[in-house]
């Protein structure tokens, strides 16, 4: 008895002691960079906005973000997660208990289990399982982590885009990328903070709504880079308009604001001032980050690069250059993984070997380009699709399709990060023998999204806007930081 | 401990003892506190330790430690107070929270002692008419003056000086129409020494149409309209109508009241007119989402909660997004409230269906003649009740409406309905058989199907049964698109059900079919000329390439849905069932008897006098449009989370001129607010008054604000002539990079941009797709209409200086206007100064004619050394204009030539 006693006061006491240390830590915060010394939180960086600086609160692992989005939902049952039993119930009915109370987006009826279309083998000292569509990127698994059993309520794309990328599922809230940039800026005043590149022949299905900014500044929303016309719209002088008189007209129109300035005396004027000297600047910067046909011979082989066109292979070296470069946060989306069967290009025979073909080689080259320059270590790379794909096979409309596909499946999918503090070699997550539902680690969407914001130094739950009358952030009223994935 | 609680009470005494004080009050006093420091654990959205500070009865039970945090007049005895004192970090509240101040402390003693009186938020609170502040002021009599001046002599402030008349017009003119005044008006007003001279120009303004296409800007950002759906493929959608309905509706000076009703229920008013109707069409702006294999009553869901949203934010000022999940976490909203506003919206016909019905028909002429004999016909030979059945003849033929749609169907034989996507059809094999829901026949003439077919079929219609009598029976053979098919029935009684069958080819399906109409017999079937009429029925369903836009149509009693709370917000997960109402601290709806006047008793309730938000709500916004800022800054939120009014008695007085003395008219009301003093102040800043009111919100000056996305461009085409003045229409599509709509997946939608004079049309006219907006709409702030937006957030990027120093559109203007200005002046010197009087009404100031003279001298060195250069800017192998075009182009980008 007066040992459960003693062990109850000496709880309390740790309690205590506990809660009056996160005190004192949270007002060491309040003076600007005690954190870092006290060693409870990290130096705020310079210019960090007040109500930002209360969510930063630990040391950032990563200081920037490079995320590979495969539009359209890439299988993890033929790239990741290796299900042998499935291969067993290949063309047997679909069982009802699978069916019951859930939704498809195509599905109809009683659908056919379909088997993995790849070969999977162990790699590297992790173990991990790769198939044989990713030959490259088998060689690299020892540098990352895999996050098997992700889950998301959307099964449309769009939907399910946003939500990944901007916490909703509707239209209206910031990217993950503005979000990162109004709390960290940006590394670089002479290039956006936020920059997207998108290949694969089209956009992904939630269009632009994936990078703007919603309610925060429009100074944070994304900005993309296209591979055709100007880098950024409006970039480029106009014909007839040399470099030489465009600095100079910039000059005069600089030089008449400031005397509105002296004799006005609104500070706009004075940024205004400020940002027509850095418009200059970006057209010089911008163009020169943007070209590729300045790296060796060796980089483009392992890339697999070609200057001048559009490819992911493009935008990976892209990413490694504007990461160089101080850009905060690099979105790269790829177009077309949405493999539902109904013809040759969206089939798990052919489209998705193509595809995975295409991405194999270059995001591989990445992990290790960002490795051999020291820079995997700040650097976050997240690869995943909105959701995963179903076990079994699409019947779109009652009836067989001409190929092997899925359908959209939110319960289950894998997605991987690297470096930026993430522990690597590791599998969090299992699914079950089919790979239906997560059995063991799950992780919701705003689950990874609250872990990127922890390597980045942020409290997501702290992390707000106050917008119409309520504090919101990019993982809504959930989330939680994965804790097995930060090294 | 004790110590601590005796030094308080003794401050409390002491408090009480010195002076004889009024109560305190909640809003001012305590509510701040609850606010900041409590009710993000004791709110309406978490209760913890079961109790919550935003309504009093919950504040009040017993809590769940057994005590109570608050006994009115007992401090002694209120939980709360001892818990924010404890000495213990693990008891005191807030928790891990900084304790409260002493002050803060006494106050909530003193306030509990005092009875702990809840009082509702200024708000909520009837709006009673304040006196206008004596006048002290001789040079102005205007009520904004008093009450602005007032509160400036608190703050010992003057208002600054008059503008120049210059400035003053271009700011009135940029206000008032969005675009600078034309030169021979500048001329008129400099000339001009009336001392009503400013008035009369405020009236011209006023009546001009340019108004009207510059005030629907506001209201088109609030009623998130675009010429697309939204989501993925983003297709087209044809609602332009609505947005023409908008500058016509400010042009007229229509009432912002009856503006608010026609809105949200002008089809429910008796004999609409078709601007009624076309009225309704603000709630369709909602997103509609096409992708394959979205589920259509999700997104319907979606839509509905959006109109809650954006009617309680647009006129209500009031954000229910919270309340969709939980009760408001600070106002006195309960969560139900928000589903007695769904319950309000949730009976509308549209359903996410990628043909956007309901929609209203706009008729061909000829065809509109025959509509209009048909209603004609129809009253002539109708008795009393006149009204309802030509109301339900002008539904059927203009908005094809109510229908019976596929999810009403039973007893489905051979039939697959999918609702999936862009699919929303019940689709039919041979021998496919389905019941529609009973109906009283008696008046029933015949049903009109609508399909789209796949190959030739015969349908037949019987009685009770599918064994039943046969009452009709067609042949259905047009192919292509959707089409209607009239079915004359022999005439039955009484409330039965028909029974449809369908035959074709044993392979394939027949037809898709989307919906029935039932069609009553027309009237005065043995006047002379009925049969000419009658004819008329199946041409007007059958009518193509009329304009069509979606409205609101309600459904038929058959067919109306329940509204239950969906808990935690989730649509799959539904709760107790509500109807339509509102919340408890508003007078209560009226009652209708016909569940399908819900809407229109809301629209009518919301502009009663009585109700504290809407007058409010308005006046605020027309105020800050004109003075850069609301009194209530947060004009989308007038809750206790939003901006308290820095101007209180002010805005109810607007509040009340407005609705009593002014009818609602926004005119009137504008012209109020610009021939004010205030507002025909300088802009000028200095230092002191920087550091006094950074944000002007005293108005001790003018504001001085950026151009919006639309008056940048609207802007350069004024100044350089370019600009057509022609109206409405459908969106029009000015240069803009190419390849930007590439993108977009499963669309094939093209950016064809215009030519003729709709390359030059006012930015309002810009074809506006969501998912990718014209750049110059985006890159100056403006809303891309995804959702109702009630401030746009200013910034100030270098993206900007990108656009006005490189778009091709802009370079455009700049060449139009170098050659006019080439054209009308000799000498280098005249040319600058015409172009500071085009652009900015004055002559160049010296640093502008130095610069400006520089930059012409340097370009045109550099154009005469390189003609080709000369020729690709403008077109012309002439070094002067091209040196003059990029002095055009350095003004337009002039800070003073961005601002007002």
């Amino acid at each position: 008895m007066s040992n459960l006693l003693q062990e109850a006061e000496n709880r309390q006491a740790a309690l205590n002691t506990r809660r009056l240390f996160l005190r004192q830590c949270a007002l060491g915060m309040g003076g600007l960079a005690l954190g870092g010394l006290t060693g409870c939180g990290p130096d705020v960086p310079a210019g960090m906005p007040a109500g930002v600086a209360e969510a930063f609160r630990f040391a950032p692992r990563a200081r920037r973000v490079i995320y590979l989005h495969m539009a359209g939902a890439p299988s993890q049952l033929e790239m990741f997660d290796h299900k042998p039993e499935l291969a067993k119930l290949h063309d047997k009915d679909c069982p009802p208990s699978l069916l019951a109370g859930k939704r498809f987006a195509f599905i109809q009826g009683t659908p056919k289990m379909l088997g993995p279309q790849a070969n999977f083998a162990q790699h590297g000292q992790s173990g991990a399982w790769v198939s044989d569509l990713l030959p490259h990127f088998s060689q690299m698994v020892d540098e990352v982590a895999f996050l098997k059993a992700v889950h998301t309520e959307e099964f449309n794309h769009a939907p399910a885009q946003l939500l990944m990328q901007t916490g909703s599922p509707r239209v209206g809230r910031p990217a993950m990328g503005s979000w990162v940039t109004y709390g960290l800026g940006s590394g670089n005043e002479n290039l956006p903070g936020f920059i997207v590149l998108a290949s694969g022949g089209q956009e992904p299905s939630a269009g632009k709504s994936l990078w703007g900014s919603g309610f925060l500044p429009s100074i944070h929303q994304g900005v993309q880079c296209r591979s055709a016309g100007d880098p950024i719209l409006y970039l480029n002088d106009p014909d007839g308009v040399s470099r030489d008189l465009r600095g100079r007209s910039i000059a005069a129109i600089n030089a008449i604001n400031q005397k509105q300035y002296e004799q006005v005396g609104d500070p706009e004027t004075l940024t205004r001032i400020k940002q027509y000297e850095m418009a200059f600047k970006m057209q010089v910067s911008v163009p020169e980050v943007m070209d590729i046909s300045q790296e060796p011979a060796y980089i483009h082989d392992m890339y697999g690069t070609e200057p001048g066109k559009s490819s992911f292979a493009n935008d990976c070296l892209l990413a490694r250059r504007l990461a160089e470069s101080g850009v905060r946060f690099i979105q790269l989306y790829n177009w077309g993984w949405d493999d539902h069967g109904t013809n040759k290009g969206t089939s798990l025979q052919h489209g998705l070997r193509d595809r995975c073909k295409r991405i194999d080689r270059p995001m591989t080259a990445l992990l290790r380009d960002l490795k051999q320059r020291g820079m995997l270590e700040d650097t976050l790379v997240v690869w995943g699709g909105e959701f995963g794909r179903t076990p079994m096979r699409e019947n779109r409309g009652g009836v067989t399709m001409p190929f092997f596909g899925r359908d959209h499946h939110g319960e289950a999918f894998t997605m991987w990060m690297a470096g930026g503090g993430v522990r690597p070699g590791i599998t969090y997550g299992e699914t079950d023998a089919i790979g239906y539902s997560g059995v063991r680690d799950r992780a919701h969407v705003h689950d990874v999204q609250a872990t990127m914001l922890h390597l980045l130094g942020f409290d997501h739950e702290r992390f707000t806007y106050a917008f119409q009358g309520r504090d919101y952030r990019l993982t809504d009223v959930e989330g939680r930081v994965i804790r097995k994935l930060v090294g | 401990m004790l110590l601590r609680y005796l030094l308080l009470l003794i401050c409390c005494w002491a408090f009480t003892a010195c002076v004889e004080q009024a109560p305190l009050s909640y809003n001012a006093h305590i509510r701040p506190i609850f606010n900041a420091k409590c009710v993000g654990c004791h709110g309406g959205v978490k209760q913890a330790g079961g109790f919550g500070l935003v309504f009093r009865e919950d504040a009040l039970v017993e809590t769940s430690s057994g005590k109570r945090a608050i006994v009115p007049g007992k401090p002694g005895q209120s939980e709360l107070l001892r818990r924010i004192q404890h000495e213990d970090p693990e008891l005191r509240m807030p928790l891990d929270g900084a304790p409260l101040s002493q002050e803060e402390t006494a106050l909530i003693s003193r306030w509990i002692s005092e009875g702990a009186q809840w009082e509702e938020h200024w708000a909520y609170l009837p709006i009673d008419r304040p006196e206008v502040p004596a006048n002290t002021d001789a040079t102005t009599n205007n009520p904004v003056d008093v009450f602005i001046r007032a509160r400036l002599q608190k703050d010992s402030l003057a208002p600054a000086a008059a503008p120049e008349k210059h400035e003053l017009l271009r700011r009135l003119s940029l206000d008032l129409t969005g675009l600078p005044p034309r030169p021979e008006m500048m001329r008129r007003f400099l000339e001009d020494s009336d001392e009503k001279a400013y008035e009369k120009l405020v009236d011209e303004l006023l009546a001009s149409p340019d108004f009207g296409e510059h005030w629907a800007s506001m209201w088109l950002d609030l009623a998130r309209y675009a010429d697309s759906r939204g989501y993925e493929r983003d297709q087209s959608r044809s609602i332009w109508q609505y947005r023409d309905w908008v500058i016509r509706a400010f042009n007229d000076n229509l009432s912002y009241a009856e503006f608010a009703r026609h809105q949200l229920a002008g089809d429910l008013l008796p004999s609409p007119t078709q601007d009624q109707r076309l009225a309704t069409a603000f709630h369709r702006n909602t997103l509609s989402n096409d992708e394959g294999g979205t589920d259509n009553e999700e997104y319907r869901v979606v839509t509905v909660i959006d109109r809650v949203n954006t009617t309680w934010e647009a006129f209500l000022g009031t954000t229910m997004a919270c309340v969709q999940c939980h009760g408001h976490p600070y106002d006195p909203l309960r969560q139900e409230a928000f589903y007695q506003s769904y319950a309000v919206f949730n009976n509308t016909a549209d359903h996410d269906h990628v043909t956007e019905a309901p929609y209203l028909i706009t008729f061909h002429q000829q065809e509109e003649k025959k509509a209009r004999k048909l209603e004609d016909w129809v009253r002539e030979h109708t008795d009393n009740g006149a009204r309802t059945q030509v109301q339900g003849w002008a539904d059927m033929i203009r908005v094809r409406e109510p229908r019976v749609r596929p999810y009403q169907f039973t007893e489905v034989v051979n039939g697959v309905f999918t609702d999936r996507g862009d699919e929303d059809w019940m689709f039919l094999t041979n021998g496919a058989s389905l019941r529609l829901p009973p109906q009283n026949l008696t008046a029933v003439a015949a049903l009109h199907l609508n399909y789209r077919l796949n190959q030739e079929t015969r349908v037949e219609v019987r009685l009770g049964s599918l064994d039943g009598p046969k009452v009709g029976e067609a042949l259905l053979d047009e192919r292509g698109g959707y089409n209607y098919h009239r079915i004359r029935l022999q005439p039955s009684t009484g409330k039965q059900a028909l029974y449809l069958r369908f035959y074709g080819k044993p392979e394939g399906r027949l037809l898709g079919l989307y919906g029935v109409l039932y069609q009553e017999a027309l009237p005065g079937a043995t006047a002379p000329g009925y049969a000419e009429i009658e004819a008329f029925i199946d041409e007007l369903l059958t009518a193509k390439d009329s304009v069509r836009t979606p409205v609101m149509a309600e459904l038929a009693p058959v067919s109306r849905r329940t509204t239950t709370v969906f808990q935690r917000g989730n649509w799959l997960v539904p709760g107790d069932t509500v109807t339509a109402g509102v919340a408890a601290i508003f007078s209560p709806l009226e009652e209708t008897a016909d569940p399908r006047q819900n809407r229109l008793a809301f629209a009518n309730w919301m502009v009663a006098p009585d109700n504290p938000l809407f007058a409010r709500v308005a006046v605020n916004r027309f105020w800050a449009q004109i003075f850069g800022r609301g009194i209530v800054q947060t004009t989308e939120d007038f809750g206790s989370q939003g901006a308290p009014p820095t101007h209180p008695e002010l805005l109810d007085w607007l509040a009340t001129t407005f609705r009593d003395e002014f009818a609602w008219q926004p005119k009137v009301l504008i012209r109020l607010l610009v021939t004010s003093k205030t507002y025909r102040q300088s802009a000028d800043l200095t230092p002191e008054l920087l550091a006094q009111d950074p944000h002007n919100v005293l108005l001790a000056r003018a504001p001085r604000k950026r151009l919006a996305a639309e008056q940048v461009r609207d802007q350069v085409l004024a100044v350089s002539g370019l600009r057509s003045d022609k109206m409405y229409g459908p969106g029009v599509m000015p240069p803009q990079p190419d390849g930007l709509w590439d993108g977009v997946p499963y669309s094939g939608m093209r950016w064809e941009t215009s030519t003729g004079e709709d390359r030059y049309r006012r930015a309002v006219y810009t074809y506006l797709r969501r998912s990718v907006p014209h750049p110059s709409l985006t890159t100056f702030d403006g809303s891309n209409r995804q959702a109702c937006l009630s401030r746009r957030v200013e910034t100030n990027t270098p993206l900007q200086a990108l656009m006005t120093l490189n778009d091709p559109a802009v370079l455009e203007c700049a060449v139009y206007l170098a050659k006019d200005l080439t054209a009308t002046y000799e000498a280098t010197d005249a040319r600058i100064a015409g172009l500071l009087q085009r652009t900015m009404f004055r002559r160049p100031t010296a640093t502008e004619r130095e610069r400006l003279t520089a930059l012409y001298n340097e370009a045109l060195a550099d154009y005469q050394n390189d003609l080709s250069a000369a020729e690709a800017l403008t077109g012309a192998a002439s070094p002067e204009l091209a040196a003059l075009t990029l002095v055009v182009n350095a003004a337009f980008n002039l800070d003073a030539f961005l601002t007002t």
